[in-house]
C-alpha cells in the first residue's frame, strides 16, 4: 500500500456571519496516497472548496475559522503549524490551481516571471538556474516555443494555454500534492480533452497526488482513482472510482448520475432532484438529504447516519446501508 | 403552413476592425460568422454546438436581431426579417423570445418578477391590462412557482427559480420560437435536469419551437432533434442527433464527440486529441477551416471551402473526405 | 487584536446606522426647515449697544446672545439658524437638479452611443475644464446676485461630474442580458432607458449626490466669501465667515461658529453617503 501523503481527519470549517453560523465543511474524512487522484465531487455549497481552502490554510478570516479536525501532511498536523511554517509548505508541498485561467495570471507580469515566482520564493537558485528552469516546466505543460513565450504576457493567450501556464506554476516546486479545483470548468471540451492528458501525465511521470475538485462525473471518471462525494459540508460516500460507478449506495450519488443526460444512452425524460440546495446556516436535524430524497425514513429526520461499510474501500453515509436498512 | 420556421441563407456577421480615432479605417474584420445556411423544423429543437470562436453566440445574437446582419438573410415562416419592415419586425418580436445563460443577468435587480414576465405583453400590447395578472400568473404556474411571487424580487430567489423566471418571460406572449442560449450551465448539476425537463415539458405543451446553444454535448444530445456543428463561423456538419453521434462524418465532430467525457469510466471511445488551438477568427485558415488541425487533410483542403452536402436522410457534411 | 471591538463598531458602518452623522444632521435639517421661526432673535435686526459680544460663556459675553453678536450687533446664533435654510435649500436643490440633468446626459450618451455619446461628451469635457470659480463669478456678476441665480450657477457647474461617471454605469449595465432580454421582448429604446437603465444606475447616482452635497455646500459658502453669493443682509454661512475675516484676531466667533456649522454638516455628509455606498453596492451589484 502507498503512503498516505495526506490524511484529512473530521475536519470542520465554519464561518460566523451576522445571521448565523454556516458549517461549511462539517466533519470531512479522507486521504490521499502517493500517485493517486481523488476527486471530491459536490455542487455549490457542498464544501468541497472551502475544504480545500482549508487543507491550505487559506480560509478567509476572521469570519471563517477552522474549528475543529486534523490535517496531516506527511504525518504532521498542518492546523498547528504557524502561517510563516504555512508559507513554506504553500506552493512547496501542497499547490493548487483554481478554476478561471482569465483571473488566475496577473496581467502586468510576463509568464516567464508568473512561472518562477514560486520558484524564487522558495528555492535558492542563481537566475540561470531558476530560468532554465522556467523553460523546463514550460515544456513539461507543452507550451510551444517556451523561450519566447516565457516574455509574452498572459492576455496574449488562449484560455487552454493559460490554464497550462498555471499548471506550471503549481508545479514548479514539484510539490507532493497538487490541489485542483474545478480546473476545467472554463475550457473548451477539446482543450479540456488535452488538459487532463496532460495532467495524467505528468502524474505518471512524477509521483504527483492530485485532489480534482469538480461537479463532473465525467472528469472523475476518466482521471480519478478515488472519489468523495460532498453534500451540505459532509462527505456522504467515498469509493474507487469502479466501485462508485457499479455500486453507488447513497440516494443522492445515485440521484445525481442518473440526472445527467449521457452521450451513450438516450433516456426519454431526465431523473431529477427534488428541492433545492440546502441553506447551510439552517440545516435540518438528522441527514442534510432527507428532505430531497425519495427514501427518507422516520430516521433519517431524526439522526445523522452513521457511516457504514459497503465494501472494501467503499463507506457512505446512509441509514439506507446502514444497519437499520439493506446493506 | 410549411414545415421550416426558420431559414438562414448564407448568413454572414463580420465586426470591423478600424484603426485611428478620427477617421477611422477598416483594416479587418472578425469573421464571426462566414457563411451558414441551415433550417429549424417547426416544433422540434435545433441544436447548435461548437467551442469558443465557432460563431454559435454571434448566430443567435443575429436570429434574435441584437446584431445587424453582413450579409445574407433569415427567414421566418418565410418572410425576411432581415430586409427593414416594420410590421415583420413588429410581428417577429412578438413570436420571437429567448432564454440565456446568466440567471443572476438576466433579470433586472430594480424589477419585480411579476412586471419583469409581463414586460413582453406590456410592450406588445397584446393582452389588456386587466387580463395582465392573470397572465403573470399562469406563466409563473407553468414553471413552476407560485402566482403569490410575482411580488418578490430576482435576489429573493435561487439560480434555478431566476431561470424559471426567465423561462416564463419567454412564454408570457406565446412565442412560435424560443431561443436557448446555454439555458443550464450556469445552474448547479441537481438542478439541471429540473430545468431541462421543464423545457420539454413547455414544448410539448405549447407546442414551440427551440433553437438551443449550448457547449455540453450531452445536453444538447438530449434536448435536441438535429444538431448542427460550427466551427470558425462555418457549419460543418448537420444530422438528427443520435445519427450524428453515431456516425460522424466530420473529423472535427469525431475529435468533438471523443473529448466529450463518458459518464463513466471503462466506456472506451477513440482518443482523439486534437493539436493545437483555434485559429483566430480574424485570419481563418484558407479552405477548409479545420484543416491545419485535421490528421486527413489532402491538398485540396487547403484551397477550396468545401460546401455542406446532403449524404442522405437529412446528414449533411462539409468535408472533401465524403465526396467520393 | 488590534483596535477593540466596541470603538470599531462606533466607525464600522458595515452594520447598523451610521448614529454620529444623523444626530448631527437632524438639528441641521430642522433648522433649515424651521429656522425663520425657531431664531431666538431676528437675524437682520442690529443692536447697537451690543455690538462684538463674544460667547455667553466669555467675560462680556450675554447670554441673550449665546454664541455672541457680530459687528453690527447681530445675533450670530439667529444668523446661523436662519443661515441653515440657505445652505440646506442650495445644497439640495443644486444637487437634485445636476444629479437628474447629468444622469439624463449619461444615460442617453451610454445607451444610445454613437454620434450622440460623442456630442455630449465633448461638450461635457468643455464644461468641465472651465474654471469653475471665475465663470461662477462671471455669472453671478451677469445674473446678479440671488439665492436662485446660486443654485443655477452651481447646477450648471455640477452636473458634468454627475454625466462622467454615470455613463460608466450606463455602459456596464448596457452589457447585461436582461437588456438584451428586453430588446428581444420590444422594447423600444426610450422604455429600456426609463425602466431598465435608470433604475440600475440610481443607486450610483444617490451616493454621489450624497458626497456631492458637502462640495455643494461648500461651494455655495465660497462664493458668498467672495462677495457673489447670496447677497446681503440675509445671512449665509459663506459670507458670515467673509464678514468676520475682518475680525479674526479679536472677534474669533464671528467665522468659527458659521465656518465649524460647514465643517460638521460636510463631514456628516460625507459619512453618510460613505455608509450608503457600502450598504447599496454589494446588495444590487449581482450582475
Amino acid at each position: 500500500m502507498r503512503k498516505k501523503v495526506l490524511e484529512v481527519v473530521d475536519l470542520k470549517t465554519h464561518f460566523s456571519t451576522r445571521l448565523g453560523v454556516t458549517k461549511a465543511v462539517d466533519g470531512v474524512s479522507f486521504s490521499v496516497r502517493e500517485a493517486e487522484t481523488l476527486g471530491l465531487v459536490g455542487e455549490s455549497g457542498s464544501g468541497k472548496s472551502i475544504t480545500c481552502l482549508s487543507i491550505l490554510g487559506l480560509v478567509p478570516p476572521p469570519a471563517g475559522r477552522i474549528v475543529g479536525g486534523k490535517i496531516l501532511l506527511n504525518g504532521e498536523d498542518l492546523l498547528s503549524k504557524s502561517k510563516k511554517q504555512m508559507r513554506k509548505i504553500r506552493g512547496r508541498q501542497i499547490s493548487m490551481m483554481l478554476q478561471d485561467p482569465m483571473t488566475s495570471l496577473n496581467p502586468v507580469f510576463t509568464i516567464g516571471d508568473q512561472v518562477a515566482a514560486p520558484i524564487r520564493l522558495h528555492q535558492k537558485y542563481n537566475r540561470k538556474t531558476v530560468r532554465n528552469k522556467v523553460l523546463d516546466m514550460l515544456r513539461r505543460v507543452k507550451i510551444p516555443t517556451p523561450e519566447v513565450r516565457a516574455k509574452a504576457y498572459p492576455h496574449q493567450m488562449s484560455g487552454g494555454m493559460r490554464q497550462r501556464i498555471v499548471g506550471a506554476m503549481a508545479l514548479s516546486c514539484e510539490p507532493q500534492l497538487l490541489i485542483a479545483d474545478e480546473p476545467t470548468t472554463a475550457l473548451d471540451v477539446t482543450i479540456q480533452a488535452q488538459f487532463l492528458k496532460l495532467l495524467e501525465e505528468i502524474q505518471k511521470s512524477s509521483n504527483l497526488s492530485m485532489i480534482v475538485v469538480t461537479h463532473d462525473f465525467g472528469i472523475v471518471s476518466k482521471i480519478c482513482d478515488r472519489v468523495a462525494v460532498m453534500y451540505a459540508g459532509r462527505i456522504i460516500e467515498q469509493a474507487k472510482i469502479e466501485d462508485l460507478f457499479d455500486n453507488p449506495k447513497h440516494p443522492y450519488t445515485k440521484a445525481l448520475m442518473n440526472s445527467l443526460p449521457e452521450m451513450d444512452t438516450r433516456v426519454k425524460r431526465l431523473y431529477s432532484i427534488e428541492g433545492q440546495p440546502p441553506d447551510l446556516r439552517n440545516l435540518p436535524d438528522g441527514c442534510s438529504f432527507a428532505p430531497r430524497c425519495s427514501y427518507t425514513m422516520e430516521i433519517c429526520r431524526k439522526e445523522y447516519p452513521h457511516e457504514s461499510v459497503v465494501e472494501d474501500g467503499h463507506t457512505t453515509s446512509c441509514w439506507l446501508s446502514g444497519s437499520q436498512g439493506e446493506a | 403552413m410549411s414545415e421550416i420556421l426558420l431559414e438562414a441563407k448564407n448568413l454572414v456577421k463580420h465586426f470591423p476592425l478600424t484603426k485611428g480615432i478620427i477617421f477611422a479605417k477598416q483594416v479587418g474584420a472578425v469573421r464571426a460568422v462566414d457563411g451558414i445556411n441551415f433550417h429549424v423544423n417547426r416544433n422540434e429543437t435545433f441544436g447548435l454546438v461548437g467551442e469558443s470562436g465557432c460563431g454559435k453566440t454571434t448566430t443567435a445574437r443575429l436570429i434574435l436581431l441584437l446584431e445587424t446582419i453582413t450579409s445574407g438573410s433569415i427567414e421566418f415562416e418565410d418572410q425576411n426579417i432581415t430586409a427593414f419592415n416594420k410590421t415583420v419586425l413588429k410581428n417577429y418580436r412578438a413570436s420571437v423570445q429567448a432564454v440565456f445563460q446568466n440567471p443572476f443577468g438576466s433579470l433586472s435587480p430594480r424589477m419585480r418578477v411579476g412586471d419583469i414576465i409581463a414586460e413582453p405583453l406590456v410592450v406588445n400590447k397584446t393582452v389588456p391590462k386587466d387580463e395582465m395578472k392573470e397572465k403573470v400568473a399562469e406563466a409563473l404556474t407553468v414553471v413552476g412557482l407560485s402566482r403569490d411571487q410575482a411580488n418578490n424580487y430576482p435576489h429573493e430567489f435561487s439560480g434555478g427559480q431566476r431561470q424559471r423566471i426567465a423561462i416564463a418571460r419567454a412564454l408570457a406572449q406565446n412565442p412560435s420560437l424560443i431561443i436557448l442560449d446555454e439555458p443550464v450551465s450556469a445552474l448547479d448539476v441537481s438542478i439541471r435536469a429540473q430545468i431541462m425537463n421543464l423545457l420539454q415539458d413547455i414544448q410539448d405543451q405549447f407546442g414551440i419551437t427551440y433553437v438551443l446553444i449550448a457547449h455540453d454535448l450531452a445536453v444538447v444530445k438530449h434536448m435536441s432533434k438535429r444538431i448542427g456543428v460550427m466551427y470558425l463561423g462555418k457549419i460543418v456538419e448537420v444530422a438528427e442527433s443520435d445519427e450524428l453521434f453515431k456516425n460522424p462524418l466530420h473529423p472535427y465532430t469525431r475529435a468533438l464527440y471523443s473529448a466529450a467525457l463518458p459518464s463513466r469510466p471503462g466506456l472506451h471511445r477513440e482518443e482523439i486529441v486534437l493539436p493545437g488551438e483555434v485559429p483566430s477568427p480574424i485570419n481563418p485558415p484558407s479552405g477548409c477551416r479545420f484543416h491545419p488541425r485535421c490528421s486527413e487533410a489532402r491538398p485540396i483542403c487547403a484551397e477550396q471551402v468545401p460546401p455542406l452536402i446532403d449524404v442522405g436522410g437529412g446528414h449533411e457534411v462539409a468535408c472533401y473526405l465524403n465526396k467520393n | 487584536m488590534g483596535t477593540p471591538l466596541r470603538i470599531r463598531r462606533i466607525f464600522d458602518f458595515s452594520r447598523g446606522i451610521p448614529i454620529f452623522p444623523i444626530l448631527i444632521l437632524l438639528p441641521f435639517l430642522f433648522f433649515g426647515l424651521f429656522g425663520d421661526y425657531v431664531a431666538p432673535q431676528d437675524p437682520n435686526r442690529p443692536h447697537f449697544g451690543d455690538t462684538l459680544r463674544p460667547p455667553f460663556f466669555q467675560e462680556r459675553g450675554k447670554i441673550e446672545y449665546p454664541l455672541g453678536t457680530d459687528h453690527l450687533g447681530r445675533d450670530v446664533l439667529s444668523r446661523l439658524i436662519c443661515g441653515t435654510s440657505v445652505s440646506l435649500q442650495v445644497g439640495l436643490l443644486s444637487v437634485i437638479l445636476a444629479g437628474l440633468i447629468g444622469s439624463i446626459v449619461a444615460i442617453l450618451s451610454g445607451y444610445l452611443g454613437g454620434w450622440q455619446d460623442t456630442i455630449l461628451m465633448r461638450l461635457t469635457d468643455t464644461m468641465m475644464s472651465l474654471p469653475y470659480i471665475m465663470i461662477a463669478i462671471v455669472l453671478a456678476a451677469i445674473l446678479g446676485p440671488s439665492k436662485n441665480n446660486i443654485i443655477l450657477i452651481l447646477v450648471i457647474l455640477g452636473w458634468t461630474g454627475y454625466a462622467r461617471v454615470l455613463r460608466a454605469e450606463v455602459l456596464r449595465v448596457k452589457q447585461a442580458e436582461f437588456i438584451s432580454l428586453a430588446i428581444v421582448a420590444g422594447s423600444s429604446k426610450f422604455r429600456i432607458m426609463l425602466k431598465h437603465v435608470f433604475p440600475n444606475i440610481v443607486n450610483t447616482l444617490v451616493v454621489m449626490a450624497t458626497l456631492q452635497v458637502g462640495i455643494v455646500i461648500i461651494a455655495e459658502s465660497s462664493l458668498s466669501f467672495l462677495g457673489v453669493g447670496v447677497p446681503p443682509p440675509d445671512p449665509a454661512w459663506g459670507s458670515m465667515v467673509a464678514e468676520g475675516r475682518a475680525y479674526i484676531s479679536s472677534a474669533w466667533w464671528l467665522s468659527t461658529w458659521p465656518g465649524l456649522s460647514i465643517l460638521l454638516v460636510v463631514l456628516s455628509c460625507n459619512m453618510l453617503g460613505d455608509w450608503l455606498r457600502v450598504r447599496l453596492d454589494p446588495k444590487f451589484r449581482q450582475i
